[in-house]
């Protein structure tokens, strides 16, 4: 199936009839977690993943006594492929939680001065756990994309007098104010194709992740696969995933 | 991270460390400096200073683990707990994880594996002084090591760190510009073929500012990889 | 030090124009690159490079030296100093029949045992085959093994075997050399003709190697090279191995 990837995209066609640079159909549910603070369920083709927002109360970190603390991880249950393995999370996981984390924090998305309690003391963390359903390809495209939905229908919960959580009630939204929206740029050859299959993964080059604020901004690039990237061609992927990154943030409310 | 830009890092166009914006640190390099290693090479820029050794090709256990076609390269990026302001608790954290992989991804496109097949070539990084750009200094240390091991290689790769720092594009960073910067980018690249091997970006930049940063990497790297050859030619002409 | 020139990776040797690809270098359009840190060799036939360090990877046809790994079923492994260890089978390790109910095969090669061999087999997958068939193939008793960089051996040999003749005759010692990088040395003067050898591969680049080495076999030997010899933990000691370590 690979091979046969392969020689379709070196002829600027795909194996499921797409263009090179479409997306496949995108499915967005939000708040599909009663007992998460905020979550959102996307379906990518027929990549699944699932982002749940857990929020809880923390002490600062000392360069930042007046922001509240984020923090993002990554599991890829074997439940969704048969080549991921029970255990800690390996260097891809752990590199997707990572890249999705640089594109929130990065961003300023979440006004993490708003999540203070006590000055110094006492902050509200948001801990952001992505789970991967399915993998069937262009996991961290879905996974930023389940964050950011996930965090835009994120509720504060309620602290008890003593600055302890009450489950279940809560008081406003977690005040988030950009949409920074990931784009993976892939290469074969001379071809740059975007929202890779599962077959074409293996097959590609290299790939170039591009993060994109609403404001045109560049906030997070990371470079994978095993080939390099000529230099010239990198002017043209970032501009790939700029244009794509204005299509997708219209999936997000 | 903490990124406050309301640290002064640039004054009237000097960075607090006396250097311009496009200028590097004093970067020195030194290969086989380890005996028991098959390849080894020290590299510092200003006070980040990394250690890298290869040992191999040599048998890869488990089986299960060898490619019957081509050998593997494996890479561990790791920091000493006395490299750091605070020490750091030994042994590999999520950071030294992700590393690890880019550090290695950096390097395979320029290492003929096929000629091994079954077997590893394994890489270590240790960083024993950090000041910002920790992973740049790295691979260009596993680079010369990976030659001086005798390992078939396309070139070197060399590369570099830039980034923004109070509205000025300057060229690598040390620690506290690396903490307090707008942005910060690492590259790493084949120059004489002109394929970047490593790229990774944090902060926020117009696309402009990207493109400019590109550009000053890639004048960087060829710097550094001219200063690579130089350091390989010496160990073997003026011995003794 | 004047040394021959020396390329690193990635440098350009010369454009093909027709010739044979050797070992070491790699093709990219017209042109010629070396895929390592080492010495080019050009002529009107061939382009290659020779590497100043590296692993051993075994070739059809090479003499090599051995070590005896495991001792199996119907034959040995064996250790040749490479990431790929041969296969010696019973039939071309043994002249006799051997009857396996009666014989036990340590009889004829034991864990340990140093042998000269030749490479009968080597797959494009790297499964080696070792022979002893030829007459030249035999066990090699007592002495010492110096482990040096493969690719220098033909400098430790010598134009015609000069090299070599050259330290037999002043140390008076039998010396084998194994195209893997292994030399057995058995003799009262091996301490000298060692100190010759490791001279040789730490300079095989320069120019006026023959020189110094015959100057050297006339002298003593350096102290400093028998006090290495008598610490067990000197790295002259480690070069020199019995049992081949990992």
């Amino acid at each position: 199936m690979e091979t046969y990837a392969l020689e379709l995209i070196r002829n600027g066609k795909r194996i499921d009839g797409r263009e090179l640079t479409q997306f496949r159909d995108i499915e967005i549910k939000e708040g599909i977690i009663e007992n998460a603070e905020g979550s959102a369920y996307v379906r990518m083709g027929n990549t699944q993943v699932i982002a749940g927002i857990k929020m809880g109360v923390g002490t600062p970190f000392p360069d930042t006594p007046n922001e509240g603390i984020l923090s993002v991880n990554a599991e890829f249950t074997p439940l969704a492929s048969p080549d991921f393995e029970s255990g800690p999370p390996g260097e891809n996981a752990i590199e997707l939680a990572r890249v999705v984390d640089r594109g929130i924090r990065e961003s300023k998305s979440i006004e993490m001065e708003k999540l203070v309690i006590a000055p110094g003391e006492k902050v509200l963390s948001v801990f952001i756990d992505i789970y991967i359903i399915d993998n069937q390809g262009n996991l961290l495209d879905a996974a930023a994309l389940a964050a950011l939905s996930a965090l835009l229908n994120t509720r504060i919960p309620k602290l008890d007098a003593e600055g302890k959580i009450i489950r279940g009630e809560h008081e406003g939204k977690l005040p988030v104010v950009h949409k920074p929206i990931t784009v993976s740029v892939c290469k074969v050859g001379d071809k740059l194709f975007l929202d890779p299959a599962k077959e074409e993964e293996t097959i590609l080059d290299a790939k170039l992740s591009i993060a994109v604020m609403e404001d045109e901004k560049i906030c997070a690039m990371q470079k994978q696969g095993s080939e390099g990237i000529e230099f010239d061609v990198l002017e043209k992927m970032v501009d790939l995933a700029m244009k794509k990154s204005m299509e997708l943030r219209k999936l997000v409310k | 991270m903490g990124k406050k830009s309301d640290t002064e890092l640039i004054i009237g166009g000097i960075r607090i460390d006396k250097r311009l914006p496009d200028q590097t640190r004093e970067i020195k390099m030194k290969v086989g400096n380890i005996l028991s290693a098959n390849g080894s090479a020290e590299v510092s820029f200003g006070n980040t200073t990394a250690l890298a050794s290869v040992h191999g090709p040599r048998q890869l256990f488990p089986r299960h683990l060898q490619e019957s076609q081509t050998g593997i390269l494996r890479v561990r990026y790791n920091m000493a707990p006395f490299s750091v302001d605070e020490r750091k608790s030994p042994g590999p954290d999520r950071r030294s994880t992700e590393l690890s992989k880019v550090i290695r991804l950096a390097l395979e496109p320029a290492v003929f594996l096929d000629d091994y097949p079954k077997v590893t070539v394994d890489g270590f990084v240790e960083i024993i002084q950090a000041d910002g750009s920790t992973r740049v200094t790295g691979i260009n240390a596993l680079s010369l090591a990976l030659a001086t091991a005798g390992i078939p290689m396309k070139d070197l790769v060399a590369a570099c760190s830039v980034g923004k720092i109070n509205g000025t594009l300057v060229v690598d960073l040390n620690g506290e510009e690396d903490n307090n910067s707008e942005s910060d980018v690492a590259v790493a690249m084949i120059p004489n073929r002109n394929l970047v091997t490593l790229l990774q970006m944090d902060g926020m930049l117009t696309k402009e500012e990207l493109m400019h940063l590109l550009d000053l990497a890639k004048k960087t790297c060829k710097k550094i990889y001219e200063m690579q050859r130089e350091a390989l030619l010496e160990k073997y002409k003026g011995e003794e | 030090m004047k040394t021959r020139e020396i390329v690193l990776p990635g440098d350009m040797i010369d454009e093909r124009k027709g010739r044979k690809l050797g070992n070491g270098v790699y093709e990219e359009g017209d042109k010629v690159f070396s895929k390592f840190l080492g010495v080019p060799r050009v002529n009107e036939n061939e382009l290659s490079v020779i590497p100043l360090s590296g692993t051993y990877l075994p070739r059809f046809g090479d003499r090599v030296i051995g070590v005896i790994e495991t001792v199996e079923v119907s034959g040995w492994f064996v250790d040749i100093n490479s990431p790929y260890s041969a296969f010696l089978p019973l039939s071309e390790g043994v002249d006799e029949f051997v009857d396996l109910q009666r014989s036990e095969l340590t009889r004829y090669y034991d864990v340990d045992d140093i042998i000269l061999c030749k490479l009968s087999k080597v797959t494009k997958n790297k499964t080696v085959q070792a022979s002893m068939r030829d007459f030249e193939s035999r066990k090699l008793r007592n002495g010492v093994l110096l482990k040096v960089t493969p690719t220098k051996i033909p400098r430790i040999i010598g134009k015609e075997g000069s090299m070599i003749m050259m330290i037999k005759n002043k140390t008076a010692c039998e010396i084998v050399t194994g195209q893997n990088g292994l030399v057995w040395i058995r003799g009262e003067n091996k301490e000298k003709a060692i100190e010759a050898i490791l001279t040789i591969e730490k300079e095989s680049h320069t120019i006026g190697l023959t020189e110094k080495i015959e100057k050297m076999l006339n002298e003593d030997v350096k102290q400093d090279v028998n006090e290495q010899l008598s610490n067990p933990d000197s790295w002259v000691n480690k070069k020199i191995s019995k049992h081949l370590s990992e």
